[in-house]
C-alpha cells in the first residue's frame, strides 16, 4: 500500500488544465482600424503621414494602425500643453481640478470590460489580471490623486507648493493602462499639463483613455496622448519646453535620458528594471510563501519591473519548496489570454520572446537545472512555458541580469546574514519578498534589503496609498502615495 | 500502517497564514466552469454526496426514503449517478444497510457520541463497535475538541487510533469540526494528528456548528493530506460537509481538489461531499443544462 521511494509519488494536473474554454467576448470592446495622435484635446493626422501596425501577440493578428508622432507632432502637444498649463489648468482651484479627475475614474470604471478586453488583446495578458487587477487599479489611481488635488497644503504642511509645468511621460508595455494613470493622475491633480507616449507594441489603452479624456471635457490641450517609438520618446525627453520627465521602462533607456537631460532644469522620476529577491524562511508558511513565489515572479508572464525573479529558500525546507513550486507549476494554465481561466497569457512581444528564450538557453549553459511546466502551447502567437531553475550560482547570468519573463532562479542559503549579503549583491534594488512567521526577523529584513518595497508574507501588492519605487540601478523618485505627489511639485 | 512509522513532533507550531490561504482559496472561484467541463464537473459532484440525514427527529421512514432517492436521484434524466453514501446516525444503519441492499451505496454512521464527541472512550468504542456491527461501511467520528484546545495532543491521537482500531475493515472519517477550532493552524495540526493517527478521511465539519466548511478551511486540509502523501505515500481521502448547498460552489470545491491533490483525487473513493441539499440544486443544473432552461423546484423530489 505505502510506497517506500518519495519519488514514485506523482500527482497528475492534466485535468485541471484541460478545462472547457470560456473566452471572453471580444465584440464587447470596440477597436478602430486606426488611431491618430491625441493634441490639443482634438485626434489629429500624424504629419509625417506614417502609421505602424499594432498587433495581437496571442495570435499574430494585426488589431490596428497607430499613428507615428515625430519632432513636429512632439513640438505640437508640448506647445498645446504649455498653453493649458499657462492659460487653464495652472490657475484652476484644487478642487476644480479634482472634479475631472474623478470624472476620469469613473467613466474607467464605466467602460471597465472595454477597457480589460483591450489591453488583453493588445499586451497579451491574462483577462483575469486586466479585469481583475490592471483596470481597476487603474481607476483607483485616479480616485486617490482626486482627492488631493485641493489638500496639497496637508500633504506639504508648512510648505508652499507650485506645478512643475509641463510634464513629459513615457511608459511601457507591461502595464499599459496602469501606468498610465500611475504618471497622468498626480501630475493632473497636482496642477501639470501631460504629453504622455505610450509604448509602441502597447497603445491601445492610452487612445481609449484619450477618448474617455475628450468625452469627460478635460480642458483641451491639458492631457495630450501621443504614440510612435523611441524616437518620438526622444523629442519628448529632448524638448526645451518640457519641466520633467517621468520614465518607467528599462535602465539602459533609463540611463540614455539621465544623459540627455544632464545640464537642464528638467526633473526626472525614473523607474527601471529590478532583480527581486523573494526569500523563504524555514518557519515560513511553506504553501501560501510557493504561491507567493508563483505570484512573483509569473505574474503578467513575468513582464514585472518588481517580479521576485531570485528566490532564495533556508536549505532545511529547500526540496520541499522546490517540490511544492513543481507541482504548482504543472496547474497552471498556460494559453489564450481571452480565456476566463488562463493564468499565464502570451508574450508581448516576439523581440522579447526571443530575448526570454535566449536567456533560458544561458541558463542551461551555465549549468542551471531547468524545470519547465509540461503544459500545451498554442501554435500561433508568443508564449513561453513558466520555468524554473535551481543549481543557480550567484555569478549566474540568469540571476544577475532581468530577464522580463516567467523565468524564475533559485538558490539555497543556510544564515540571514548570508541571504542578505547575497539579496543585495545586484545593481537593482526596485523589490524584495521576506517569508516567515517571526516578525521580529521581518524587522530585520526589511531594514537591511536595499530595496525600495519590501513584502512580507505577501508579493505583488499594489494600492495607490503605497510609495513604489527604486534603489540603484531601479532608479529614482517615488510614484504612488503621498510620496508620488513630491515628484510633481516645487515645494518651497 | 505508515511506511516510516516516523510520528511528527505535534506540540511544534503550524504555519498557515491567514490572508494568503483565503486569497488562494478565492482563486480557485475565479474559474469558470462551461458547457462539458460543467456537465462532467456536476455529475461528479453528484456522485460523491455522502446523502445525509442527522436528526434527533430522523425516523425508518425518512431514512427509507433517503435510501431510495440515493438510489434514484431524478429517474426522467437517464444515466445519472448515484450518490457515494447516506449517512445517518448509528440506529438507522439496518435500515439504511436493508433499504440499499446491493446497490454499491455505501452506508456511513456517526459515531463517538455524535456531534459533540463529550463521552468516555469506552463508550465511544461502542458506539463505533454497534455501528459497524449493524453493518455500516464507513465511520464518521468527531474528535474531542475540548483535549485538542487544551494542547492534549496524545489523548486525541490514542482516541482516534483506538476508534480506528473499532472500526475494523469500516473506513474512518475523523471530524475535526472546525468552526470549534477557530485558526487555520489549529486545523492543519488536527489534520495531521488524525492522518498520522489512523484517519482514511478528514473531514471538516458535523454541520451542527456554524461555520461549518469553508473553501479556504478545506485547502489547508487538502494541503495536508499532499504534505502527508508525499511522506508516507499514504492517501488520505477528504469530507467538506456542512453549508455547501449549491452546485456552483460544489464545482468551486471541484476546481481546488484537481489543482491541489490531481486527478488521482477526482473519485468519490478520495473525495465526499457531505450534504443534503446539494443534490437537488446540481440536479437542477443539470436539467438547465440539458433543457436550456431552470425548472421550478417542484420538479425535484425533496427526499
Amino acid at each position: 500500500m505505502a510506497k517506500t521511494k518519495n519519488n514514485t509519488i506523482k500527482l497528475k494536473f492534466d485535468s485541471a488544465r484541460n478545462l472547457a474554454p470560456a473566452p471572453e467576448s471580444r465584440s464587447a470592446a470596440k477597436i478602430d482600424p486606426q488611431y491618430n495622435l491625441f493634441i490639443n484635446g482634438r485626434f489629429e493626422k500624424p504629419s509625417g503621414k506614417k502609421y505602424f501596425a499594432s498587433i495581437n501577440p496571442a495570435t499574430e493578428e494585426k488589431l490596428s494602425m497607430i499613428a507615428e508622432a515625430n519632432d513636429a507632432d512632439v513640438n505640437k502637444a508640448v506647445k498645446a500643453a504649455r498653453a493649458a498649463y499657462e492659460n487653464v489648468w495652472k490657475k484652476m482651484p484644487g478642487a476644480e481640478r479634482a472634479k475631472y479627475i474623478y470624472r476620469i475614474a469613473r467613466m474607467i470604471q464605466e467602460r471597465a470590460r472595454e477597457f480589460a478586453i483591450i489591453e488583453t488583446l493588445d499586451g497579451g495578458k491574462p483577462i483575469r489580471e486586466s479585469r481583475d487587477f490592471d483596470v481597476p487599479t487603474a481607476a483607483n489611481h485616479f480616485f486617490y490623486y482626486a482627492g488631493w488635488a485641493d489638500k496639497l497644503e496637508y500633504a506639504f504642511p508648512n510648505r508652499h507648493t507650485s506645478p512643475l509645468g509641463v510634464a513629459g511621460q513615457i511608459i511601457p508595455w507591461n502595464f499599459p493602462l496602469l501606468m498610465a494613470a500611475w504618471k497622468i493622475a498626480p501630475a493632473l491633480a497636482c496642477g501639470n499639463t501631460v504629453v504622455i507616449k505610450p509604448a509602441e507594441n502597447t497603445s491601445l489603452t492610452a487612445l481609449k483613455l484619450a477618448e474617455i479624456i475628450q468625452e469627460a471635457d478635460l480642458p483641451a490641450g491639458v492631457v495630450n496622448i501621443i504614440t510612435g517609438a523611441g524616437a518620438t520618446g526622444a523629442a519628448i525627453v529632448n524638448h526645451p519646453d518640457v519641466n520633467k520627465i517621468a520614465f518607467t521602462g528599462s535602465t539602459e533607456v533609463g540611463k540614455i535620458i539621465q544623459r540627455a537631460i544632464a545640464g537642464t532644469n528638467k526633473k526626472a522620476t525614473l523607474e527601471l528594471g529590478g532583480k527581486a529577491a523573494n526569500i523563504i524562511f524555514d518557519d515560513a508558511p511553506l504553501d501560501q510563501a510557493v504561491e507567493g513565489v508563483i505570484n512573483g515572479i509569473f505574474f503578467n508572464q513575468g513582464h514585472v519591473c518588481c517580479a521576485g525573479s531570485r528566490l532564495y529558500v533556508q536549505e532545511s525546507v529547500f526540496k520541499e519548496v522546490v517540490r511544492k513550486l513543481k507541482d504548482r507549476l504543472e496547474s497552471l494554465i498556460v494559453g489564450d489570454p481571452m480565456d476566463k481561466n488562463t493564468d499565464i497569457g502570451a508574450i508581448n512581444s516576439k523581440e522579447q520572446l526571443n530575448i526570454i528564450n535566449n536567456y533560458i538557453k544561458i541558463g542551461q549553459q551555465e549549468g542551471a537545472e531547468m524545470y519547465q511546466s509540461t503544459a500545451n502551447l498554442p501554435k500561433r502567437g508568443f508564449y513561453c512555458r513558466p520555468t524554473i531553475f535551481t543549481n543557480v550560482a550567484q555569478s549566474n547570468r540568469i540571476a544577475q541580469e532581468e530577464i522580463f519573463g516567467p523565468v524564475l532562479a533559485i538558490q539555497s542559503f543556510r544564515t540571514d546574514d548570508e541571504v542578505i549579503e547575497k539579496a543585495n549583491n545586484t545593481p537593482y534594488g526596485l523589490s524584495a519578498g521576506v517569508w516567515t512567521d517571526k516578525g521580529s526577523k521581518i524587522f530585520n529584513m526589511t531594514t537591511k534589503l536595499r530595496a525600495g518595497v519590501v513584502w512580507a508574507n505577501t508579493f505583488n501588492k499594489f494600492d495607490p496609498t503605497s510609495p513604489f519605487g527604486g534603489y540603484k540601478e531601479s532608479g529614482y523618485g517615488r510614484e504612488g502615495g503621498v510620496h508620488g505627489l513630491a515628484a510633481y511639485v516645487n515645494i518651497v | 500502517m505508515i511506511a516510516n512509522k516516523i510520528i511528527p513532533n505535534f506540540s511544534s507550531p503550524a504555519h498557515v497564514d491567514q490572508v494568503g490561504i483565503e486569497e488562494r482559496a478565492s482563486r480557485f472561484t475565479k474559474r469558470s466552469i462551461k458547457n462539458e467541463s460543467k456537465v462532467n464537473g456536476l455529475k461528479l459532484a453528484l456522485n460523491m454526496i455522502d446523502l445525509t440525514t442527522l436528526e434527533g427527529k430522523d425516523t425508518q421512514g425518512k431514512v427509507k426514503q433517503l435510501c431510495y432517492k440515493a438510489q434514484h436521484l431524478h429517474d426522467v434524466y437517464p444515466g445519472l449517478p448515484t450518490v457515494a453514501a447516506v449517512c445517518v446516525y448509528p440506529s438507522m444503519v439496518k435500515t439504511a444497510k436493508t433499504a440499499l441492499g446491493n446497490s454499491g451505496i455505501k452506508v456511513a454512521s456517526v459515531a463517538t457520541a455524535f456531534p459533540s464527541g463529550q463521552a468516555p472512550r469506552d463508550v465511544k468504542i461502542r458506539d463505533t463497535k454497534y455501528a459497524v456491527q449493524n453493518g455500516a461501511d464507513e465511520v464518521d467520528m468527531v474528535i474531542s475538541r475540548g483535549k485538542f484546545l487544551e494542547g492534549e495532543y496524545n489523548f486525541v491521537f490514542d482516541e482516534i487510533a483506538a476508534i480506528k482500531e473499532a472500526c475494523g475493515a469500516a473506513r474512518l472519517k475523523v471530524i475535526l469540526e472546525t468552526g470549534e477550532l477557530v485558526t487555520y493552524d489549529k486545523v492543519r495540526k488536527a489534520s495531521d494528528i488524525a492522518m498520522y493517527a489512523g484517519a482514511d478521511f478528514i473531514k471538516t465539519s458535523t454541520g451542527k456548528i456554524s461555520p461549518a466548511a469553508t473553501m479556504p478551511v478545506t485547502l489547508v486540509m487538502l494541503e495536508a493530506i499532499r504534505d502527508f502523501y508525499y511522506k508516507t505515500g499514504k492517501k488520505i481521502a477528504m469530507k467538506p460537509a456542512g453549508g455547501i448547498s449549491k452546485a456552483k460552489l460544489a464545482l468551486h470545491y471541484l476546481v481546488m481538489l484537481n489543482e491541489v491533490l490531481g486527478e488521482d483525487w477526482m473519485n468519490n473513493e478520495w473525495f465526499r461531499f457531505g450534504a443534503s441539499s446539494l443534490a437537488n440544486d446540481i440536479l437542477m443544473q443539470l436539467m438547465k443544462q440539458r433543457t436550456g432552461v431552470y425548472q421550478s423546484a417542484n420538479y425535484f423530489s425533496i427526499d
